[in-house]
């Protein structure tokens, strides 16, 4: 097999498409990096000039307001120039391949692409493509990867419980079609926790999904004992009703997250969703808007991750 | 024409037959063994020292892609891709636009392989119109105009009743029905094998028992109507126990394999290779394990190549937006020598899945080198070393998950009724 194509020779960050084969020094690297951006966005003045004169564009052939937003604003407040493409409504639509956008993109001046596509693999094969001074990072292929989220999701962990080797995690909901999901697997596994479950009908999680390295929970009520964090997922509108469930309202019963259910966790886990949330269907509003969640805090750390990522891949040169 | 081989190994596994000896060609025939007939005099003497001397290849599956698809291989291109890799006959599905479900087309495209003198063609004819899985094709006319067998490609099947009518009538006049199992429901929006590395890399899987769903009512059938079938690209180890257990019940079932699911696994996808974007998808190592063993004890018939040139442009997209298929006529003997060498077999089992196996299959009296039978032949090198690169593929198609292989065996030439068709 070909060797990790997002990391250079020497094991440095060239593009970062998904978590899988990091270490956990890389990832912490990261993180700590984040960390020091943070106060950046407490400041008067939130800028820093890491980026001047770099260009990065968010190519987004899948439809998405949060995180092009976090993107865009993380890139802005490194000084990039930002180009925000929806590609899905103009070249795509013309015919235009995939290569072939990126390619005239590149010629425009690129060095940097944010990518979101339908397809898993997508980043990867516009990695392979790209002249090696571009640096691609995925921001969500099909089901595959969304490694951004997935490093500010450890990011807020690590703010709240610092010490990953002694967590229990559990992971509610669509895992199958999650690619936020894979990406939180493997950056918690990669980070040592002990213990990371997934809870969630059959019909929603993926063939060998044990093999990912988690411990599967059909029953919510004991998949949640003694967690210290609740990671919920977004169930897309259409599989709430269909092959996969009968119906928003029997899985809110059975997998939704409620302040009763929350009670089986530890007194102090935290909740943590990806957003956008489905109030009612997957989680609580009281949850959601409770004492536990730390919902908003992701995205406000999202700014910070991404300002790492962006920094350590382009702002050395 | 007459041809004498001299010092070649000859191996012709119909025959049981592996030692040196020339062999003599006259007429487009094969005239003698060992000693040359009274009065012979050789237009050519071809010094076969090192090389091995076999019956042409024949492979299961090859996309010529004509008629519709010239922009991804023309007749030319792919004719000259089989001989390049010995093949010498070959059976194409009817998966062309428009699909062979006329006796016109089907002439046409047997008129055309035939000027260019070359392997011989052998199509599958459409078992129903268009493909669609609707009405019948005139299975009869088909045959007339020279359609071997008939076939349903990769188009699904979904209607369990036009399945069994398919098979009762071409079970009327004797006909082959060529089908590749999977259900179509459980197939639909896949594009991986339903395991631990699709739910990795996050693509749509096709569970295993896609295929031995499909299979059981295949077989089931069969012995409602008593329909032959040929089963296409088995993949799966519960697909193999089932046809094993078929033909311990006496059913008339065969079945083959591609090369690319005698070697590879879903693990090949690696970083999302499209090159390994196959129908059916590449399964897991047991699987893999199971058709390799099964090609052994015989429940697999015979080794196919599953040749499906794609244009570079198709395959340059993401997975799961990659035109599936691989080119494969050029890689079927490396790859049958590979599987053999892997598996402890003789040279000569091996040579009989792509010489006399496929033949049986097809009914023909081919795949040996008898004494007056036609002089289809290849001279192969088993000890030369090359390279899976583009240019070293006469195959309009470089796509295949062997790029960068390694490959031992390498085709010398081939000759088809008597005539040099192919020499490097």
């Amino acid at each position: 097999m070909t060797p990790n194509p997002q990391l250079s020779e020497d094991g440095a960050l060239r593009h970062l498409l998904t978590i899988e084969g990091l270490s956990a020094k890389l990832i912490h690297s990261i993180l700590d990096t984040a960390e020091s951006f943070v106060s950046v966005g407490e400041r008067e003045v939130k800028k820093v000039p890491l980026l001047r004169g770099k260009s990065i564009f968010n190519l987004f052939f899948e439809p998405s307001t949060r995180t092009r937003t976090t993107f865009e604003i993380a890139a802005k407040r490194l000084s990039a120039d930002v180009v925000n493409l929806n590609v899905s409504a103009s070249s795509q639509s013309k015919g235009e391949t995939l290569l072939d956008t990126v390619d005239n993109l590149a010629a425009m001046g690129a060095d940097m692409f944010v990518v979101r596509h339908a397809q898993s693999g997508a980043a990867h094969l516009i990695a392979r493509h790209v002249a090696p001074h571009i640096h691609v990072v995925n921001a969500g292929d099909g089901r595959h990867a969304h490694p951004t989220q997935g490093l500010l999701d450890m990011f807020t962990i690590r703010r709240y419980k610092q010490d990953f080797t002694k967590l229990k995690v559990a992971i509610v909901g669509d895992v199958m079609h999650s690619r936020v999901a894979r990406s939180e697997i493997h950056a918690l596994t990669t980070l040592g926790v002990p213990e990371v479950r997934v809870i969630a009908p059959r019909t929603l999680l993926p063939t060998g999904v044990e093999a990912l390295g988690v411990h599967v929970y059909n029953d919510m009520l004991q998949g949640l004992k003694d967690v210290d964090v609740v990671m919920m997922l977004r169930l897309q509108n259409e599989r709430m009703s269909g092959p996969f469930l009968p119906s928003a309202q029997e899985y809110f019963k059975s997998y939704g997250l409620t302040a009763d259910k929350l009670q089986l966790a530890k007194p102090d886990a935290i909740v943590m969703h990806p957003g956008p949330m489905n109030r009612g269907v997957e989680i609580d509003s009281s949850v959601a808007d409770g004492g536990q969640a730390v919902i908003l805090p992701q995205v406000t750390y999202g700014i910070a991750v991404r300002m790492a990522v962006m920094s350590m891949l382009a702002g050395t040169q | 024409m007459k041809i004498h081989i001299k010092n070649g190994r000859l191996i012709d596994p119909k025959n049981n037959f592996d030692g040196v000896t020339d062999i003599y060609l006259a007429a487009g025939k094969v005239a003698a063994l060992g000693q040359a007939p009274d009065g012979f005099t050789a237009n050519r003497e071809i010094d076969a020292r090192n090389l091995i001397v076999a019956p042409g290849f024949i492979d299961l599956a090859a996309r010529l892609r004509e008629p519709g698809y010239e922009y991804l291989a023309t007749l030319e291109s792919e004719m000259q891709a089989a001989v390049a890799g010995g093949v010498t006959r070959l059976v194409c599905p009817p998966d062309t636009d428009p699909v062979l479900d006329e006796p016109g087309l089907v002439e046409m495209l047997k008129h055309r392989a035939k000027s260019l003198n070359q392997a011989h063609v052998y199509p599958l004819g459409a078992l129903t119109q268009g493909l669609a899985g609707k009405v019948l094709t005139e299975m009869a006319e088909l045959h007339d105009a020279g359609c071997i067998g008939f076939s349903h490609a990769n188009a699904p099947l979904i209607d369990t009743t036009l399945l069994m009518r398919a098979m009762q009538y071409a079970a009327t006049f004797g006909f082959t029905v060529w089908l590749r199992p999977e259900d179509p429901f459980l197939a639909k929006g896949g594009i991986a094998h339903d395991g631990e590395v699709a739910t990795r890399l996050g693509l749509a899987g096709i569970p295993a028992c896609a295929e031995s769903i499909a299979l059981a009512t295949i077989l089931t059938l069969m012995r409602e109507t008593g329909a032959r079938v040929h089963i296409c690209r088995l993949s799966s180890r519960a697909g193999v126990e089932l046809v094993r257990q078929a033909k311990a019940d006496g059913l008339p079932v065969t079945c083959d394999i591609s090369i690319n699911h005698a070697h590879l696994c879903d693990m090949d996808i690696g970083y999302f290779d499209s090159n390994a974007n196959l129908i059916p998808p590449l399964r897991d190592q047991r699987d893999r394990d199971a058709l390799r063993a099964g090609l052994v004890s015989g429940v697999v018939d015979v080794l196919c190549s599953d040749h499906t040139p794609v244009d570079e442009n198709a395959k340059q997209v993401p997975f799961g937006e990659a035109e599936a298929g691989a080119t494969g006529l050029e890689l079927l003997l490396p790859l049958a020598l590979k599987w053999a060498i892997e598996q402890k077999i003789s040279l000569s089992a091996a040579l009989a899945k792509i010489t006399c196996e496929p033949a049986r299959i097809l009914g023909l009296d081919a795949g040996h080198l008898s004494v007056g039978h036609n002089a289809d032949l290849c001279l192969f090198d088993p000890a030369a070393h090359w390279r899976v690169a583009a240019p070293a593929l006469k195959s309009q198609g470089k796509n295949t998950p062997f790029l960068g292989y390694e490959m031992l065996g390498k085709v010398r030439m081939t000759l088809v009724s008597g005539h040099v068709v192919y020499e490097s």
